[in-house]
């Protein structure tokens, strides 16, 4: 027999496998117990769920990393270190998340009946009532936006990506990104100067000038990241089409815009995800009121931001029936965000390039 | 269907950069011409003058006449657009259309450009295509799923396909192997043997072996050093380019001494 030549060693200190799940385990057990201890001798008022998880990815990643360095050296210990970092912060910024949606619901919960969702607040006062004047107009502002800003911002994208040269589109390029650090009040008094003007009126409230007012805010949104998503179309897609003899606008329409559109339906949802949760300058130039209202282009128009504002800031004398409302309609908004951003995905899905397999 | 082309004079210009510079020769019909000449020299530059696929480049300009059977591709008043459907590519890389099935690939010259085709003239111009390109027996069972599952040769083969599909006279075709294995490239190069039949092919490559393998005639180009534009050296039949040529650069080249 041969024996092997004595090299550099090829093994090193190993921890077992899910060494790293099991430890977690034990540090979050014994922050929980730690945190139940807290509970129980009366300093803290309720359990704290957030500080429990927190301590213990802060324990696991100080523990995996000195188990590691013991037993594995230290190469594999900042290798340790850093995936534990990593988690942890993915925890950190989770937990306000996990919180957030966490209150709302709970909050919400309690008026996310029937009533919210078929009445108004017209001769509501007290318990009871609905939100659905807000969100028809919520919806109807949102949705107009969206068809203004769309065009305009695609079509902008395009050029810029597509056609502009030179001293243009620079100047463009600059404009847009003036407007995205327009303050969105700024772009609610716009809006409402505008319809003063055109209307002569000077205490005018109209749903479609939140429309306007949300697109002036939207539009550069559209335009960044259509941009973004046209830039990443391979010239030599584009080369290709010209090459067989099809004419730019075609190459652009069936070529470039195909291969770019689950990326631009993405950046579209989120410009309007963006701008549904907008205040401020819809409570100038939509204003509020307690009725239905179907038509934008006539009268006050509720939407559910301004509907939790208000109903947060002027309650009646029983204040309860009144922050349940705002809850609620808290609730619907983020579940409305929720299914655009569904959509967005099965949109981008039943669009993407198709792959094999 | 094959036309002669004339290329008098030619410079090609990226910006203030001149790229090419007084290039002159005419290409055969129904015959293979091969550009070949060390990285640099302004082959592919060349190549897109041809096709009025230069000037898609920003800042791109050429001056100079191109004749296609006599008529002037850069007069004024001709139509880049109705050139490129006379004057079909094949880039270096392939590059299908990844929203599209490998049968819309194909029809993609005729679908892009909104014309109206009966289903069973597709069915037709798809197969008699992808036949011409030698891939037909490869791909008939599944001309509905997405062409980027195809490999890089089949890739190279259906890009053939989509540009013989529109029917050109001329076919011009950018290093077609450089990706490919040694079998597709064999399979292109008796494409090319094929093709030539009805198109008139101008073929660049780096492969000096597949220079002599397919083409009837040879452009060799050179540039004097990094910056200068490239010049066209010597033009001749194969045979006399790599047996013996005239410029002692060509010997130089074709015999593997530099380039
Ligand atoms: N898009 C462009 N913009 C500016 N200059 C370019 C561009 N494309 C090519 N050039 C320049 O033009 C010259 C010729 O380039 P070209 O691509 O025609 O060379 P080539 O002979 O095809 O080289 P290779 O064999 O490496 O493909 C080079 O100096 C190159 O730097
Ligand atoms: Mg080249």
């Amino acid at each position: 027999m041969v024996l092997s030549t004595p090299g550099p060693a090829l093994h090193s200190g190993a921890l077992p496998r899910h060494s790293a799940l099991g430890l977690f385990a034990l540090c979050l057990a014994v922050t929980g117990t730690l945190f139940l201890l807290l509970l129980l001798s009366g300093i803290t008022p309720a359990y704290n769920i957030a500080g429990a998880v927190f301590f213990g990815l802060v324990l696991w990643a100080a523990t995996i990393s000195a188990v590691s360095f013991l037993v594995e050296g230290s190469r594999r210990a900042k290798d340790r270190l850093v995936t534990a970092l990593v988690c942890t912060s993915f925890g950190v910024a989770l937990l306000p998340l996990i919180s957030l949606v966490f209150t709302v619901v709970t909050n919400g919960i309690a008026r996310f009946d029937g009533a919210f969702f078929s009445e108004s607040l017209r001769n509501i006062i007290g318990p009871g009532g609905g939100a659905l004047h807000a969100i028809v107009g919520t919806l109807e502002i949102t949705l107009i936006a969206a068809l203004i800003s769309v065009p305009v911002g695609l079509l902008t994208a395009i050029y810029l990506v597509e056609y502009g040269r030179g001293a243009v589109a620079r100047a463009i390029t600059f404009l847009v990104d003036v407007m995205t650090g327009i303050p969105s009040i700024v772009a609610g008094l716009f809006a409402f100067a505008l319809f003063q003007l055109l209307t002569g009126d000077p205490g005018i409230r109209l749903g479609f000038g939140g429309s306007i007012a949300l697109s002036v805010l939207m539009v550069p949104i559209v335009v960044r990241s259509s941009e973004e998503m046209l830039k990443l179309v391979p010239n030599e897609l584009r080369e290709a089409s010209l090459a067989l003899g099809v004419p730019n606008w075609l190459t652009v329409g069936k070529v470039v815009l195909p291969t770019a559109l689950a990326g631009i339906v993405t950046g579209v949802m989120l410009a309007v995800a963006r701008v549904i949760g907008e205040t401020a300058p819809l409570l100038l130039i939509a204003g509020y009121t307690d009725s239905m209202n179907y038509n934008p282009f006539d009268q006050r128009m509720m939407t559910l931001p301004v509907y939790v504002y208000t109903q947060y800031t002027q309650p009646g004398t029983d204040v309860q029936p009144y922050l349940e409302r705002a809850w609620t309609a808290s609730l619907t908004l983020i579940l409305i965000v929720l299914a655009l951003n569904v959509i967005a995905r099965l949109i981008a899905r039943f669009f993407a390039p198709k792959l094999p397999h | 269907m094959s036309k002669r082309i004339t290329l008098k004079d030619l410079d090609a210009y990226y910006g203030s950069f001149r790229a090419v510079e007084g290039v002159t020769l005419t290409i055969e019909p129904r015959s293979v011409t091969a550009f070949i000449g060390p990285s640099g020299c302004g082959k592919s530059t060349l190549l897109r003058t041809l096709n009025r696929m230069h000037e898609v480049v920003p800042g791109a300009r050429v001056e100079g006449e191109v004749l296609l059977d006599g008529r002037d591709l850069y007069a004024p008043g001709v139509d880049p657009v109705l050139v490129r459907r006379q004057v079909g590519m094949v880039f270096q890389r392939p590059n299908p259309f990844p929203t599209m099935t490998i049968r819309e690939n194909v029809l993609a010259g005729v679908k892009l450009n909104n014309r109206r085709i009966a289903k069973a003239d597709a069915e037709e111009l798809t197969e008699r295509s992808l036949r011409g390109a030698n891939l037909w027996n490869e791909v008939k069972d599944r001309l509905n799923l997405p062409a980027n599952g195809l490999s890089g040769g089949q890739q190279q083969r259906l890009c053939i396909a989509r540009a013989i599909a529109v029917q050109p006279e001329v076919l011009l075709m950018d290093e077609p192997c450089s990706a490919l294995d040694p079998i597709s490239t064999l399979a292109i190069e008796d494409l090319i043997e094929e093709l030539k039949q009805d198109y008139t092919i101008v073929i660049v490559t780096h492969n000096m072996q597949q220079a002599s393998r397919v083409s009837d005639r040879t452009a060799f180009f050179n540039i004097a050093g990094t910056g200068t534009p490239g010049r066209l050296i010597e033009y001749d039949d194969t045979r006399v380019m790599f047996s013996r040529p005239s410029a002692q650069a060509t010997e130089d080249y074709v015999s593997g001494r530099f380039g």
